[in-house]
């Protein structure tokens, strides 16, 4: 069982990296106040409508093991909610970003700074935005459960999407345009095929991350609104209100047969069957394998069935408009050019009056010092990402290198390192928090580790792909000409696992800023454990239904992690595509 | 649609089924001249060839043709229709296959077809009985990855052929073929057309592989560079099958080497090999290393300073596009001369094959400095310089005012890894900077 890694194909640069900037950083410091505008607005929403929400008339969750299964069920429907979502946002979305220049100025920006944003602050705004549209109804948790597990999954999905759109082969790109494929036909024929393995590896890393945010999202206390969805996370929570580790296990033992499940029953099935896809001219030697997906292609009833859902995916393809008739450039260029400097004004005029909210906002509660004090914690969470990603490197590098050059052992931890990635380690965090309460530890150390607790995996799995991949003629050149142990790890291993390692850690630091939120903070019972830092402050404001500082510690932390990404991840990912990139 | 024709109808009729007249076109509505006033007629039942070197903009001519590009001036009609968008009466072939990946050799086929909104099952009919044509039996359900090269092609062809199209494309379509397979694909293509099995009435391939050429054409229209237009065609009257043997069949080979490297004038004799003049010049990538063997080869024993260039191009297994380039920039370093297919070395060029490793360099470092005027302006620059050292970006952008970005590229490529031979400058890729120090 050999886990399906990224191809260079498939592997969508993230975070908008590529070997060539994407845009001007202006375009990012505009959206930037766009995005923040729209966050203001809500947060103003928010506040008119002060008033308590109607408490929920739901069964309420409890401890009881025959309600388990169901919780589960109902976790993993909300995962798929939120991906089928997630799909549709990257469809559309990605789709005119592609197509239109004006939609793209302002789309690939924001698609930027949307997944540099810690997603769980969105979970104070939505929550009352959607208890408010449906009143007095489950729908409303359940609307704003699933948006905050889209907005933790749609922005890498779409941006793989676009960028697949933008790379479509210039030679298939010519046969559609000759044979008159019409818009719809090309969608379905050429643009969706050639997308599909970079997305589908997407979307399994934003399956990933989701399950972190569906337990987060399960039971949310905004201010005096309180909601217990039935589920995995609300489990959780009410085992840590009632300091019943047993429930903690048993939610641990839960959530490992769920995303094996899903992994086994949904994803492999999947990535088997899109091995078709690859834009690759010769058949791989080595195919990715999913005993589901075999049954499935055996069985005849499933034969049957598909034929039946391929033919109706084919009829699909044709119906829309027969032909795309005789395109010709629509808008003459001065016309173009007029129009594109129209939207540049409209999306400044835009961007200035988000300023201007703002400031008038944040101006009306918040003084300097409380900017000073964010930017202080911002960079109390720093210390902490950048030291824990540093020690978690040290530690499995090596770990990961070794087991990469064997390919017997990396065939046996591979599949259990992505297991981990996926895993959420919120739902682990009780009981580290257990061991800190009864040894008397500092939380402002111990409770640090858990940011990287879930996150680590991504630089093994990684690092553990590099060394796989690493050619067999450069390892036994540096056998023969006898290079020691530092001058071997100096330059050949270092190097050459280099760009993996680029790719996970920068995922993983992504991810541990998301993680500050819920790391910094921790309870057990009346216990409560709170590090100093920027992902507490957001916590507590949240707690505290403090709209304000809710705003500014998200927009202090997207700050920094954009900043992060630009003067650390960025150049190291351009060195890593220039220097580092076997064959 | 039906334009199946029959046996007797394989001789070239006098009516225009395509009319390109006055044709322009600039690279990016730039200042980039890639085609320039040109106009061919393509008759019913004859196979015409477009000859020329890679970048003189033959392939731009097929897909202005095909409706994919749009002149900056001139039109193109087929059968009296005025082409202002993908063309319906034409259906086209490419060098790289272009077959989706995902798709069976079935589905490939019936691509065309489906974006006209045919019936499925007469669909399937149309694209079984393409299939059957070209000789892809039993592989219908495979998909191109699982394929060689050649029956990849004979996909495609089968793909081009299923929309009954009047006028087949063909866009280098053996190119990225090895020797032998390409050859069997031609003779079978050219045994269907004969036979008057395929559903077209004519084909327009571009090439620049002039036996192909002659094997396969009734007419060929001969292509310079620079800007590409028509310098010549050529009727060939040779019976089909044609012999590569046939001495009249060498002799027309012979004639059409020397035509395409004939230099008419002496004014544009050295300035026209490359595109654009003095530093904007784009120079081919062309390593020392081929430079040094091939004026080794020409020396040697049986060339002995003078070689006929399509001799030559068969003994070393080059195609024009590796040979001509490569001969030009000999010619460009006055190394050799290229006239009338004939590729002679010069007193230097004969000074350079007998000099050891060091003397070699030093003849290169003095004619590279001398006749390329790129190399020449960045010497100055940095001798002007008290750094005596200049980042690459610097050229790179002068040389974007004049050409394409890729154009830019790879001239600079070129010069650096010249100037790297002829240790006349370094260059520092992490710091991405040239500079007069000898690296240690």
């Amino acid at each position: 069982m050999i886990t399906p890694i990224a191809t260079r194909a498939e592997r969508t640069y993230p975070l908008g990296l590529r070997p060539r900037g994407l845009l001007p950083n202006f375009y990012d410091i505009v959206v930037f106040f766009l995005i923040a505008g729209v966050f203001i607005a809500l947060a103003h929403g928010a506040r008119e409508m002060q008033a308590p929400l109607a408490s929920l008339d739901v069964a309420p969750v409890t401890l009881d093991p025959m309600n388990l299964p169901g919780y589960a069920l109902l976790t993993t429907l909300r995962m798929f909610a939120a991906i089928l979502a997630s799909l549709a946002f990257t469809f559309v979305v990605a789709t005119l970003a592609a197509k239109s220049r004006k939609a793209e100025l302002v789309i690939i920006p924001a698609l930027d700074i949307l997944q540099s944003v810690p997603v769980l602050g969105f979970l104070t705004f939505t929550v009352v935005f959607f208890m408010r549209l449906f009143p007095a109804s489950e729908l409303g948790a359940e609307c704003a459960a699933i948006f905050a597990i889209f907005t933790a999954q749609a922005w890498n999905m779409a941006f793989s999407f676009y960028q697949s759109l933008r790379t479509v082969p210039s030679d298939l790109d010519e046969v559609s345009r000759h044979f008159q494929l019409s818009p719809w036909l090309r969608f379905w024929r050429l643009e969706v095929p050639f997308a599909a393995p970079g997305l589908i590896w997407n979307t399994m890393m934003s399956m990933s991350g989701g399950w972190f945010f569906v337990v987060a999202s399960e039971a949310v206390s905004v201010g005096n609104t309180t909601f217990k969805l039935p589920g995995i996370g609300s489990w959780l929570a009410l085992a840590i209100e009632q300091k019943n580790i047993g429930a903690v296990a048993l939610a641990v033992a839960t959530m490992a047969a769920v995303i094996l499940a899903y992994d086994q029953l949904l994803f492999r099935p999947i990535v088997a069957w899109a091995d078709k896809f690859r834009f690759e001219q010769t058949a791989a030697l080595q195919r990715p394998q999913s005993w589901v997906y075999d049954i499935v292609r055996r069985a005849r009833l499933f034969k049957r069935v598909f034929a039946l859902i391929s033919g109706f995916g084919a009829r699909l393809a044709t119906i829309g408009p027969r032909r795309s008739g005789l395109r010709l450039p629509a808008m003459s260029s001065q016309w173009a050019k007029a129009t594109d400097i129209l939207w540049m004004v409209l999306v400044l005029a835009g961007a200035a009056d988000a300023v201007w909210r703002m400031f008038s906002y944040l101006h009306a509660t918040l003084g300097l010092a409380d900017v000073v004090t964010a930017f202080g914690l911002g960079l109390i969470t720093l210390v902490r990402v950048v030291v824990l990603i540093a020690i978690a490197s040290v530690i499995w590098v090596p770990i990961s290198v070794w087991i990469g050059l064997r390919p017997w052992a990396a065939e046996k931890v591979q599949p259990f390192a992505q297991f981990l990635a996926a895993f959420p380690a919120n739902v682990l965090f009780p009981i580290a928090v257990v061991g800190i309460v009864s040894w008397h530890l500092n939380p402002n150390i111990w409770l640090s580790p858990l940011m990287v607790l879930g996150t680590q995996w991504y630089i093994v799995f990684n690092v553990i792909a590099g060394a796989s991949a690493f050619p067999t003629d450069l390892r036994e050149a540096s056998t023969l000409y006898r290079l020691r142990s530092w001058q071997w790890w100096r330059d050949v291993m270092l190097p050459g696992v280099f760009p993996y390692y680029v790719t996970g850690a920068l995922t993983a630091s992504g991810g541990s800023w998301n993680a500050s939120i819920v790391a910094e903070v921790a309870s057990w019972g009346d216990t409560r454990l709170s590090a100093t830092g920027l992902g507490a402050y957001i916590a507590e404001a949240t707690e505290k239904g403090d709209y304000p500082r809710v705003v500014l510690g998200i927009a202090v932390m997207s700050i920094f992690v954009v900043a992060f990404n630009r003067l650390l991840w960025r150049p190291l990912y351009r060195l890593a595509e220039r220097r580092f990139r076997l064959n | 649609m039906d334009t199946v024709v029959s046996l007797e109808s394989r001789t070239p009729s006098t009516t225009a089924l395509v009319q390109v007249d006055h044709l322009r076109h600039l690279y990016n509505e730039g200042d980039h001249l890639v085609l320039d006033d040109v106009s061919l007629t393509l008759k019913d039942n004859e196979i015409v060839a477009l000859l020329g070197r890679s970048g003189c903009g033959k392939s731009t001519l097929l897909r202005i043709i095909a409706g994919l590009m749009r002149p900056s001036s001139g039109t193109v009609t087929i059968d009296g229709d005025l082409v202002s968008g993908p063309a319906s009466q034409v259906a086209m072939v490419f060098q790289s296959f272009a077959l989706f990946p995902w798709l069976t050799v079935l589905e490939n086929a019936e691509i065309g077809l489906e974006a006209q909104g045919v019936d499925p099952d007469l669909r399937k009919k149309r694209a079984l009985a393409a299939i059957d044509l070209i000789g892809l039996d039993g592989y219908e359900s495979a998909y191109p990855k699982e394929l060689s090269g050649g029956m990849r092609q004979r996909v495609g062809l089968a793909r081009a052929l299923v929309v009954h199209p009047r006028v087949l494309l063909m866009d280098e379509p053996f190119s990225a073929l090895d020797v032998l397979t390409a050859e069997t694909l031609r003779t079978d293509l050219l045994d269907l057309w004969c036979e008057g099995r395929m559903p077209i009435s004519s084909i327009l391939m571009v090439t620049h592989n002039i036996e192909e050429a002659v094997v396969m054409c009734d007419r060929i229209l001969v292509f310079s560079s620079n800007p590409g237009r028509i310098v010549s065609e050529i009727k060939v009257e040779l019976p089909q099958p044609r012999s590569r043997l046939d001495p009249k069949f060498r002799q027309l080979v012979d004639d059409i080497y020397a035509l395409m490297t004939a230099r008419p004038g002496d004014k544009r004799a050295r300035e026209g090999i490359f595109p654009g003049t003095g530093i904007a010049m784009v120079l081919p990538r062309i390593s020392p290393n081929i430079l040094a063997g091939l004026m080794e080869t020409i020396a040697a024993e049986p060339y002995s300073g003078k070689a006929d260039l399509p001799a030559l191009a068969g003994s070393l297994q080059m195609e024009i596009d590796d040979l001509f380039p490569a001969a030009d920039t000999l010619q460009l370093l006055r190394f050799a001369e290229v006239a009338e297919g004939d590729i002679r070395l010069t007193d230097t060029g004969k000074r350079f094959v007998q000099a050891d490793v060091d003397g070699r360099k030093k003849l290169f470092a003095q004619h590279f400095f001398t006749y390329v005027p790129l190399a020449a302006h960045i010497k100055h620059v940095l001798d002007d310089r008290s750094s005596h050292r200049a980042p690459a970006s610097r050229f790179r952008d002068e040389l974007e005012d004049h050409m394409s970005e890729e154009a830019a590229e790879q001239t600079l490529r070129a010069i650096i890894s010249w100037a790297r031979y002829g240790e006349a400058f370094a260059y520092d890729e992490d710091s991405g900077v040239l500079s007069l120090d000898n690296p240690t």
